[in-house]
Formats: C-alpha cells, structure tokens, sequence
C-alpha cells in the first residue's frame, strides 16, 4: 500500500449527481440508520457512486456525498482515503486488483505480476482501449486458490501466466470468462486425487461412535501392561522396604552420616549431580570410574541410578 | 468512590476518572501525548501506559481505561496500579521507539525545539538507540493557511489536531486521510483553515509538526522573557504571556484561565504582534498647514495648552478607545475634569449603556463560565463568533455538553453549533418576551436563561429600549441572566469609571460631530469619524485613523508596553504587565496625561502609577481586586426591566465586519491582514 491521493485536477469531472435511480437507493440507505446518524451511511453511497462513475470517485462525488450527508469534505475524503476498495483515479472497464500477499506471491503472483506489466503496463495506468488496468492489492482472502486475482467483482483464482494471460485476452476482447478457480477446481478441494469423500465406510452408518474405539483401544493396551508387570515383578521379588523417597535418602545419605559409616563426606555422584557442568566429558568419566572404585559396597544409589 | 492502589499508595477518585486522571490524583506522572483534558480520549500514541492488577494482563493505556472498569481482587482488595514497575518501564520505551521511528532527527532546525513533549519525554522514558534500519517515511508538507507552518514528517499522528478543529473550534477542517504507516494530517484538498481558533493547534501539537508560521526560525524558547499579561483584542481578556527579546515581542501565547479562555485564544490574540511594531507613533507630531511634521513633546503640549485655554470648557470633550487602560481613562478622567468639562466617552459606537442604570446592567453578569450552566441562550444582536471567539467556543462547549435551546435574533450566521433563527430585529425580541413561539416558551420554562445581548443590540438608537426588552425576560430567582457582550477591552473598566458624559454633556456620537466642540481628546479612539473643525489631539499607538484626523499626535504606549488594568466583559478586573517599552518617545499614556496637566495648569495629582492606582482605588475600591468580579447589584434589571421605550424596526447587525481587522494594533498587522483577505474568499461549508 502507498499513499492514496485523488486523482488529477485534469481528469476530473466538474460535477457529479446520483442518477435518479441511484439517488432513490441513497435515499434509502440513509433513512437505514437514526436521525443524526445519517453520516453512517457514506460507505454505501461513497461505493455506489464509484460504481456510477465507472469504477473511481471523483472528488466531486465526495462533495456531492458530503453535502447529502451532512458532513465536513474532509471526514467523507477520510473515509474514500482510509479503503483500498475505493479507487480514487480512473480504472478500465476490467479493473485487476491483483494480490501479491504472501501465500498468493509464494504460488506465482510475481509471474501473474509480469504478465500485467507486459499486458497492462505500469499499475494505475489504463490502457489505451480503456478497457484494463490493474493493481497490487493485499490480501483478498482466497489463499486457497492462490494465486488469484479479483477482476470487477469476481474472483479469478488458482491462476498460471499461461491462463492469466488468456483471461486477459478474453475481457479485453469480451469474451465470456469463468469466474473462480481457472484450473479445473470446483471451489477449494484438492486438485487431483480427489478422494476425502469416497470411503463407502462414510456412508454407511459405521464411523457412527467411531471415536470412541480409540480409547477402548488404549484401555485394553494398558491393561495387557500392567498385567506384564505383575508377572515380572512376582518372578522378581523385591526386598519388601520401599526404596526410599528423595527425602529419607538425602537424611541416611548426609554428608555427616556418611563420614559416620566412614565414608567420603560427598559422593561424587552427588557432586555430579548437582551440576558441576563446567567439567569436560572426561574428568566426568573419571569421577564415575572413581566413585565405583570407592564405593563398591554402596548399592542402593549405583543400582537406582542404573 | 472506588478505591485504587496506585504506586503503593492507596487512593479514592470518583468513579467516572480514567486511569490517568486516577494516577494524577495519586502525584504519578504519566507520559502521553494524545490525551487532553480538554479534548476528546483518542488512546492512539499509547504512551500512558500502565500495569493494572484487576484490568487486562498486559500494559494499559490509562486514558483510555476507566477506574469503574477494573475489577476488586478476590477478596475485595482495590485494584492496583503500577506506574513505575519494569512492565511499565519496557512498555514507554518500546512505545518511544515506535514513535521515534518515524520521526525526523531535526531538533536543531526544528521551532518546537526547547519545547517540544516528544523531546522531553524521549529523555525522560525513551532509550537511547533505535533497531530500525529502514528509511524513514517522508510526507509532504501542507499548507493550512497562513498561520500554521506544517512539517508533517514529525507528525505522530496524536489527533489532538483533528479533535481540537471538530470538537471546540466547530469546523471539520482538519482531518486525517490515508491509514497506517501512510496517514496523513491535513485540511480538504489543502484549503486553509477556516476557524478563528485555529492557532491553537500549534500549542497542541505536542512536536514541531504544526507550528507558528509567522514566529517560523525567529527564537528559541528559552531566549525569551515572559510576561504575564491579559488579551485587548476582545473584550473577553484572555489570559496571555507574552514572550519577548529585547525590545521586541516576539510571540503572544495563551496562559490558563479556566475562568475566562480555558486555554485557548482567537488568532488575532496570537498574532497581532506583528502590528505592535508596523506604523507606530514614535514621536509626537503637530499639523501645521495641513501637514503633520515631527515635533518635541514641548511643542506639542505648547500647541494644545494654546487652543485649551481658548476654548470654553463646554466646548473641550474626550473619548476614550477600545484599548485603553483604566488608569489612562481615569487620569484623563481626572484631566477632563480639572479643566471643568463634562463630555467625556467611553462608548465610540454609542452603545445605550449607562452606568446610571447598575453594573449589572452592562456586564456579562451570568459569567463566561456560568454559560456551562445555562439551559437556555438567546443571541441577540450579536455575532460572538466573531466578537469574541473563545466566548463562542464555551457556548459550543454548552452546547456539546447537552441539548441545549439556542435562538438568534439578529444575523443568520455560521456559529458553529445549531440555533434556532427567530428573526432579525427588535419585533422578534418583543415577540419572545410576550412569550409567543416555542422558543419563548422553552425559554420562560429555562431555570437559568441566558441573553447575551450584543452591541449590534446596543449601539443604536434605540439600545436602550432593546436592552430594556431583553432585561424582561433574562432574570430568575437566584439568577441574573442579562449577559452584555462587548467587543471593546477598555468598554466596562469605562463605564465602572464613569467615563460617561457628565450633567450636560455630548455623548460620543455627539462631541464627533460638527462644530460640536473646539478642542476634541481621543485617547487612542479609532473607531469614530470626527468631523471637521474640532482641534483634534490624538493620544495613541498607530498611525490609524485618529491620527489621519489629528492636529496634535501624542505617542503612547500598546498593552505589551504598559502595566494596566482592564475590566473584561464579565466585570472581571485583571491586569496586564509591560513586557517591552515602547518604541522612540513614545511614553505611557497615564504619564503623558499627567506631563499634559501640568503644561495645562491643572496638575494632576500623582505622580507614579502606584499613587495614580492608589487614587483610583479610593475611588472605586472594586479595582483592588484583581481576578474577581464585583458582585453586581441584581436590583438593577428590574429597573432596566421597567424602562419604557418603544424599539425600532431595523434588523440587528454585528458592529465587527471583519473579526481580523477591528482595532488600530491588527489593522497594522500584516498576518492579519492575510487572514482578513483570505476570510473574504472562503466558501461555507456543513460545519461538525
């Protein structure tokens, strides 16, 4: 997006009025909205008016709006300023606004871009015919289809330069063209293998509750494990005292209880657990060949930790 | 009233605060720049934000947020505000670089530099570096009018400009187009504004994007001396400073008075310094042979002495102007006096007010603040937006407030805020004082009325009859609503004075006109056309029209260039001070009167400022007290209820023709005279 600004004083008509069809439908969106509110009704107006004057505002239509509205120039200006839907210099009969947002730019809009210049010429210039001119927008929420462009107020989606190109051609020449996907796509679905809906399952009747088989599924699995254990655990008895819980190890494992049973005061796999990280990979090896040296009668410890 | 925990300390504010007023309240100082008290809540720079234990999880901007909105914690306990907390810290400086990214890196050639909020609060809460590596956007400068300078690629985008133009000057001028990084400030297709308040946006504008133009690269702010001073432009008497360098003013900006001007001023207040140094009386003049030619104070007193002790005194009158002060009045008053005349004005226009009839007969007795309290406002003959703009901003402030009854009775002119138009002249009036229409019924039924009655009502030859009419229906129990509008700075300190034609004597109109008087005293008197034959001595500042019809030109002194006291429209005594001296030979008026009486033989008696105040404080105690508005005596508009006179048919017309252009200081002002031609040409358009 770059600054917006009215288009030159030299293409500008003197006046603008609503035809009396046009008028009658403003008249309507007015009366829409509570007295003293009528200013709300500028988006409508400010859209038809585009419309009546063949795809762009002219600033006189911003005067005309303003003073059927009620309201400063400058607040109906912000407004026709503030929306790229409104354009604001003359477009071709085929107006090509032209998304190069990211999803739509990462499927080819750069291509689509370069067939524009070489078609079209510079963005917000017509063509001599009068027929196209086109411009980069933002997003215009079809990713889906990217890449894609708007052309009037139709969508023309999943575009290669190939059929871009074409599509061109065609409105330039009036032909009829398809709105919508250009690949053969009906809407969004995927393009080849169409396959989600063709499981008969779907169909009749039996992924009725199937979610629910999941988590009989994993009912049963763990069952089958914990039924593994009791049978190794009963082929493997262990001493019935519990192992004893953080707690109860540090007390019996203290530094002032070790040097009691006569023993280094820190164990060197204490020291390396409580982060001496600095250390390199082979001191740590060392340490471990050494506590295993010292301590072989230590057990409990050596053993939990295997 | 909730109860809030701020920074630690616990606080009671009413429950309509915001969270900024709350935290002001607790002695926090909250950065921001789109918020204004007196302006709408925009919350778009997101500089006041704050941490709040009972809001949202995340920083909040505390303009924005109520202190009705926060929630208790589980228990009951108030909510708690954190100013000063890490999150808070981390949130103005991210903020500060957002704004910064944007904005140019031209303090040193920059006019907001020195006193500039974005400046400021970048060293207070702003970090030192900035990541952002792009180039900076670029926007082209608009143009406004004459007098606001842009340079939009400092704009932060704040709005308070936009706000100020919708909702207190009333005009949709400005306005903001484009969006995001592309948003723009600027009027319609760059037309220039269209509002007497304009320049106040360049005190709103919290950095260097909107300035003054017409001040554009003449001084640092801190190169100037400030005075504090009052306004003469109109007869409101807004509250100004005036900063000067030197000899020489260099710019005129608003001071607060929520009183009078809240904070605003009309543009000829802020820019008619331009005109205190063009076509100045620098020395006295004498006519000789048709001629003015430069004289010596001597000569001059020599040359009046001779044709006053000639001339009976009868036949010696004076008229004071719209800018002169109450000491000037009162020492000519005291002159005039001494030499036995009684034809003394103070009413150039001849305006039917009389101090005979009680001050509340001529002042703005409700108060320019009591118009917030008004439920109902009949103009007549007047057209305050013109005479007196920042008054007209306060009845639009009414009006926006709430529904509010508003009829005209006089011109149907763009305001600024709707009215009723009831007509255009005294049968109108007569017609709503006899109760008929709906207005005059809404009207009787208002508790607090208000008439402002203009001197388009007055200085006619039926004024007195009109005022009578509008003093019918104005008054209340408890209630005064006669409000007189002036257009004259000097117009009510005179008629405190009595500066009204004694027992026999010529009023104005009459000591103007010809062969009415031999010896003629205009004391800065510009709006009267005298007609041939009076020796005329003009006392004054410029070389206007008094003194194209002077014999004698005395040199005196403007409002930046004496202390004097001056009585605004609501009675409400104030006092400008001397910021510079004046310019040549030039001396201050009372001093040129007192010099004057001794040539004449009848010295007057004081000889400093000080002993002349304390003269006229004996008096009329009433000018001791500064600031304030004498009680008036309600009594009055019962009597002036009960004059009978029959009004006139014609239809009521503004005396100020051109709002730029109304006293001998703006006429000289070439920015004014900019912004007069430019009024002519502007086309109407729906107002907001």
């Amino acid at each position: 997006m770059s600054v917006r600004r009215l288009a030159a004083q030299e293409v500008q008509p003197a006046s603008f009025a609503f035809t009396p069809e046009n008028a009658e439908w403003a008249g309507r969106q007015i009366a829409k909205y509570p007295e003293g509110r009528q200013a709300s009704a500028v988006i409508p107006l400010l859209w038809k008016a585009q419309e009546q004057s063949g795809g762009w505002v002219p600033e006189a239509a911003i005067r005309h709006i303003a003073g059927m509205l009620g309201m400063p120039y400058i607040r109906v200006l912000e407004v026709a300023t503030f929306y790229t839907m409104f354009a604001l210099e003359p477009v071709g009969e085929h107006f090509v606004q032209l998304c190069g947002t990211t999803p739509c730019m990462l499927r080819g809009a750069e291509a689509l871009k370069k067939v524009c210049h070489d078609v079209i010429g510079p963005q917000k210039t017509v063509t001599a015919d009068g027929k196209l001119s086109w411009l980069e927008v933002e997003c215009l929420g079809a990713c889906c289809n990217a890449p894609m462009v708007q052309i009037g107020y139709d969508y023309y989606e999943d575009l290669t330069p190939e059929s871009f190109a074409a599509l061109l051609e065609d409105l330039r020449a009036g032909r009829p063209v398809k709105p919508g996907p250009q690949n053969g796509r009906h809407a969004s679905e995927p393009k080849d293998a169409v396959k989600t809906l063709t499981d008969p399952a779907l169909f009749d009747g039996s992924m009725v509750g199937a979610w629910k088989k999941r988590f009989a599924e994993e009912d049963a699995k763990a069952k089958a494990e914990a039924a593994g254990q009791a049978v190794a655990a009963a082929a493997n008895p262990e001493p019935a005292k519990p192992e004893p819980t953080r707690a109860e190890q540090q007390k019996s494992d203290s530094p002032v209880a070790r040097t009691a049973r006569g023993k280094a005061p820190v164990s060197a796999e204490a020291r390396e657990a409580s982060g001496n990280s600095a250390s390199s990979e082979a001191t740590t090896k060392r340490r471990a060949k050494t506590a295993a040296t010292v301590e072989p009668t230590d057990g409990s410890g050596t053993k939990r930790k295997r | 009233m909730p109860k809030l925990i701020i920074d630690g300390q616990e606080v009671e504010v009413p429950a309509e605060y915001t969270l900024l007023q709350a935290c002001e309240e607790a002695g926090a100082e909250i950065p921001r720049f789109c918020y204004h008290e007196r302006l709408s809540i925009a919350g778009n720079c997101r500089m006041c934000l704050v941490e709040v234990k009972g809001g949202p999880p995340k920083p909040v901007a505390s303009c924005a947020m109520g202190v009705r909105d926060l929630r208790p914690g589980p228990n009951g306990e108030p909510p708690v505000v954190m100013t000063k907390s890490p999150m808070v810290k981390k949130a103005r400086e991210g903020v500060m670089e957002f704004l910064l990214i944007n904005h140019p890196l031209d303090c040193p050639i920059c006019d907001q530099g020195g006193e500039c909020d974005l400046q400021d609060q970048a060293m207070a809460y702003g970090v030192d570096t900035s990541r952002f590596h792009e180039n900076k956007r670029a926007v082209e400068d608009k143009y406004i009018g004459p007098l606001v300078k842009t340079s939009m690629n400092r704009c932060i985008h704040c709005t308070r400009c936009v706000r100020f133009t919708a909702e207190v000057a009333g005009v949709g001028d400005l306005g903001a187009i484009g969006r995001g990084e592309d948003m723009e400030i600027t009027t319609y297709l760059e037309h220039a504004l269209g509002s007497e308040l304009q320049a106040n946006v360049i005190d709103l504008c919290p950095v260097g994007a909107l300035t003054s133009k017409p001040y554009a690269f003449k001084a640092r702010p801190w190169e100037l001396t400030k005075t504090e001073s009052v306004d003469v432009m109109d007869a409101v008497g807004s509250a100004i400073r005036v900063d000067s360098r030197g000899r020489e003013v260099m710019r005129i900006l608003p001071r607060i008075n929520d009183a009078v001007n809240e904070e605003w001023i009309s543009d000829k207040t802020r820019f008619v310094w331009d005109g205190l140094k063009t076509q100045r009386l620098d020395r006295p003049y004498l006519r000789e042979n048709g001629r003015l030619r430069a004289a010596s104070w001597a000569e001059a007193f020599a040359a009046i002495a001779a044709r006053v002790k000639t001339a009976a005194p009868g036949r010696i009158g004076a008229i004071a102007g719209d800018l002169a002060s109450v000491e000037d009045m009162f020492a000519l008053k005291s002159l005039m006096t001494a030499l036995g005349s009684a034809n003394i004005d103070c009413r150039q226009d001849g305006a039917a007010l009389d101090p005979a009839n009680g001050r509340a007969s001529y002042i703005f007795n409700p108060t320019i603040e009591g118009i917030e309290q008004a439920d109902a406002i009949l103009i007549v003959g007047s057209n305050p937006r013109r005479e007196a703009p920042v008054l007209n901003a306060r009845i639009r402030k009414r009006w926006r407030m709430a529904p509010v009854a508003i009829g005209v009775v006089g011109e149907s002119v763009d305001l600024t805020y709707s009215y009723d138009y009831l007509g255009a002249g005294p049968d109108t009036l007569a017609d709503i004082v006899a109760g008929k229409g709906a207005f005059a019924e809404a009207f009787a039924r208002a508790e607090r009325p208000l008439v402002i009655v203009g001197q388009g009502a007055l200085a006619r030859e039926d004024g007195a009859a009109v005022l009578s009419l509008a003093a019918r229906v104005a008054g209340r129990d408890g209630w005064n609503g006669l409000a007189v509008l002036h257009t004259a700075a000097s117009r009510v300190g005179g008629l405190d004075l009595g500066f009204v034609p004694g027992e026999g004597g010529l009023t104005a109109p009459a000591m103007a006109g010809t062969g009415a008087l031999d010896v003629l005293f205009l004391l800065g008197a510009d709006e009267i056309d005298v007609a041939p034959g009076a020796f005329v001595v003009y006392q004054g500042t410029h070389g206007d029209r008094g003194a194209h019809r002077a014999d004698v030109i005395l040199p005196g002194a403007t409002y930046t260039e004496k202390s004097g006291l001056y009585v605004n429209t609501e009675g409400r005594v104030q006092r400008a001070n001397r910021a510079v001296f004046p310019p040549g030979d030039a001396r201050e008026d009372w001093a040129i009167l007192r010099a004057l009486s001794d040539v004449l033989g009848k010295r007057l008696p004081f000889d400093s400022l000080d002993a002349l105040r304390q003269a006229l404080v004996a008096a009329h105690p009433h000018f001791a007290r500064i600031d304030e508005i004498e009680p008036a005596d309600a009594g009055a508009l019962a009597r002036l209820a009960k004059t009978k006179a029959k009004p006139g048919k014609a239809p009521f017309a503004s005396p100020i023709t051109d709002f730029y252009l109304t006293n001998p200081i703006a006429r000289a002002s070439a920015v004014m005279a900019d912004c007069s031609a430019l009024a002519a040409g502007r086309l109407p358009q729906a107002a907001e």
